[in-house]
């Protein structure tokens, strides 16, 4: 039967598939082996997101540690609620002093969250050596942010339209 | 009167052949796979998938190529060629990707299988078959339908891939985008779920509609040369309606509403 | 062994609105060989198909070896048209497999026998059909003749107990025709084998059969041993040996009358 080379071609047609599914996974949706990994979330209020969107980046220092899964308004408050997903690795590392800030990439850029990474007191740290506190479900005593957890200190995103209202005024003052 | 008469008629026509073409579809499906099955499926892939590559990869290469174009002349007004990538890599991942991967199936593989299961019709393979103990369903049809639910979605994957390439050659290699950039900035704006997997499923659910299509029209042609020749074109015909407006639908259910 | 392998009882068919058989009843004989005779487009190729249960009766019945074929379940069907085979007028191979293939295939669908096994039994169904030489041929390098040999082989690969041979004669040459009565007669004395040999090709059939059926105008005409045939006293009968170009069966399609036609309507 002349059915192998055509069971040869359709290993190779598979075989390409693969190759390509690879090339869309890692370079084109940087899908690394982690990348769809654990995550845990975190909350924060902002008075105003700007052009934040759902699956815009958080990040440190330039490095995506997470994505904003969600943004809704405050039934009570009426302001806006950012819902932020941040992988696993990066649990217990950012203190609850850690702040937010609504950031542009360039000048038209798209908007990202900016985590500013606070500080730890002393003791807090003894204590979590000490008691363990981070070790074991609820956390609430420990001094990272944890599952859930709601970030108070955020600045808000940079409004084009009220820095040249806020500019005007202040001239018009002088 | 007659006119009422008449699409009365046709509406029970059409319910009646969705009716005979999914009883087909059951009666082929309903089977136990053998290991027979697969072997004759590896068969078909060899005919509807290793042989629409070739179209598939010039198609994917040169729209992607295209698309960057395009997409350069524009986006340089703007001093945003960077974002070049992700243009390229959304565009042909979430819709031409699936689509024209599925219009072109159409055309190169339904359309070969309508003729081909037409043509045992015509000649009584079929019923030889029917007469041998043999389901035609299950040695014919089965096989088919496996092999283009499988293939398809692989050749969109394929086109995809190659199109975000072309971009690259066009984008980068001639008109001087970053590369840096082109890749990085897609990375951070393509999602692997959304984007990506979603493509992914839109090329299967036009993978099950085209084969289905073909096979019935070939099943249920008239065994005869203008029969087949009425079939093939139906199917073609059929299949890039069907793919259009299930893109739509698909599209508004995955990306329309969030 | 006279008992009837095949019994059709009042037995009506109809395609849409055109009836093509009215109440007809056969029977045929396991070993012997029948004939069914009539003129071109009354549906001998549906008779067949009837048998072997790829269409359903309207009225009446069919039976094989005692089942009913039309009311047994879908799987004892198949299991039944195992037993069966079936020339097409066309031959019917399957175009992408080589002569050898196809003789195999209801083989390999049907049996756990191994390749060696196979290989041997194809190559003797081939020899009887003098075909052995042409196994790694395809279909498309075949002669209509040798094509309708090399399905005769398929079609006994089973080695059935019946075999139901459409329009054997048709367009062929008269050496092939020649060869392939012989096979036909042969084949049912030495393996026992039940034939149905549905043809209008008169004298040829004649020196076969041993009884005969004659349909026309849905129903069955005349029947006997060809003897009885020969000195039927039935116009149709003899017009239908003797290929008279009109009679009972008439030339002309059934239409208007010819003035009417003309002039009724102006």
């Amino acid at each position: 039967m002349t059915s192998r080379k055509n069971e040869i071609l359709v290993g190779l047609f598979v075989a390409l598939a693969i190759i390509a599914g690879l090339l869309l996974a890692l370079r084109v949706a940087n899908q690394g082996m982690a990348g769809n990994g654990e995550t845990y979330k975190l909350n924060a209020r902002f008075d105003n997101i700007g052009g934040l969107k759902a699956r815009s980046s958080v990040k440190v220092g330039g490095v995506v540690v997470g994505r904003v899964s969600r943004i809704y308004l405050h039934e009570q408050d009426l302001i806006p609620v950012v819902e932020l997903e941040i992988a696993s690795e990066y649990q217990n590392t950012f203190p609850d002093t850690s702040s937010l800030s609504i950031l542009t990439s360039g000048l038209l850029g798209e908007q990202f969250i900016g985590l500013q990474p606070g500080f730890i007191f002393p003791e807090d740290l003894e204590m979590i050596e000490e008691d363990k506190v981070c070790d074991n479900a609820p956390y609430s005593d420990c001094p990272y942010l944890t599952n859930g957890e709601e970030i108070l200190d955020t600045k808000s995103a940079l409004v084009l339209e009220d820095l040249i209202g806020q500019f005007l005024f202040n001239q018009g003052n002088e | 009167m007659e006119i009422l008469q008449r699409l009365g008629r046709n509406t029970i026509d059409t319910f009646a052949s969705i009716g005979a073409a999914s009883l087909m579809l059951y009666g082929a499906l309903i089977a136990i796979p053998k290991w027979k099955n697969i072997r004759l499926t590896v068969e078909q892939m060899y005919v509807v998938g290793v042989q629409s590559l070739l179209i598939i990869l010039v198609s994917g290469l040169f729209i992607g190529m295209v698309m960057a174009l395009q997409g350069y002349t524009i986006l340089v007004n703007y001093g945003a060629e960077g974002s070049l990538g992700p243009m390229v890599a959304l565009s042909i991942l979430r819709e031409l990707g699936p689509v024209v991967t599925a219009l072109l199936f159409a055309g190169r593989a339904g359309s070969a299988l309508t003729a081909e299961i037409g043509l045992m019709k015509a000649t009584e393979q079929l019923s030889s078959l029917e007469m041998m103990a043999v389901d035609p369903l299950r040695r014919i049809v089965s096989p088919r339908f496996w092999a283009g639910v499988i293939s398809m979605p692989m050749l969109a994957i394929i086109f995809s891939a190659v199109g975000i390439l072309g971009g690259h050659l066009v984008g980068v290699d001639w008109l001087g985008v970053d590369a840096g950039s082109y890749w990085s900035i897609m990375q951070s704006t393509v999602d692997w779920n959304e984007d990506v997997i979603n493509g992914v499923i839109k090329a299967l659910v036009f993978a099950v509609v085209i084969v289905w299509i073909a096979l019935f029209k070939g099943y249920s042609c008239i065994p005869t040369s203008e029969g087949i020749s009425k079939a093939t074109t139906e199917t073609v015909v059929y299949a890039s309606l069907a793919i259009l407006g299930l893109d739509f639908v698909l599209t508004a259910l995955m990306f329309g509403i969030s | 062994m006279t008992d009837n392998i095949i019994t059709v009882e009042n037995m009506s068919f109809s395609r849409g609105q055109r009836t093509i058989y009215d109440n007809i009843s056969l029977n045929v004989k396991r070993g012997k060989i029948t004939a069914i005779m009539g003129p071109s487009g009354i549906g001998k190729t549906t008779l067949l198909k009837l048998i072997g249960g790829q269409l359903i009766p309207s009225v009446g019945k069919v039976e094989f070896a005692g089942q009913d074929v039309h009311r047994i379940s879908r799987s004892s069907l198949y299991q039944l048209r195992k037993k069966m085979g079936m020339l097409f007028q066309s031959g019917a191979l399957f175009t992408n497999m080589s002569v050898f293939d196809n003789v195999a295939f209801p083989l390999r669908e049907h049996s756990e026998l191994s390749e060696d096994i196979i290989h041997t039994l194809v190559l003797l169904k081939l020899e009887a059909v003098g075909l052995r030489g042409a196994h790694d041929l395809m279909p498309s390098e075949l002669s209509g003749g040798m094509a309708r040999r090399a399905a005769l082989a398929r079609a006994i690969a089973l080695d059935p107990e019946l075999i139901m041979y459409d329009e054997p004669f048709a367009g062929q040459d008269p050496i092939s025709l020649g060869v392939l009565l012989e096979l036909i007669k042969s084949l049912s004395q030495a393996l026992q084998l039940t034939s149905i040999v549905v043809t209008h090709d008169v004298t040829e059939v004649l020196s076969i059969a041993d009884y005969v059926y004659i349909l026309a105008n849905k129903t069955i005409i005349g029947e006997g041993t060809p003897e009885e045939i020969q000195q039927s006293e039935s116009a149709l009968v003899q017009q239908f040996l003797e290929g008279k170009p009109n009679g009972p069966v008439p030339f002309h399609f059934p239409a208007k009358d010819l003035a009417s036609e003309f002039i009724g309507n102006q």
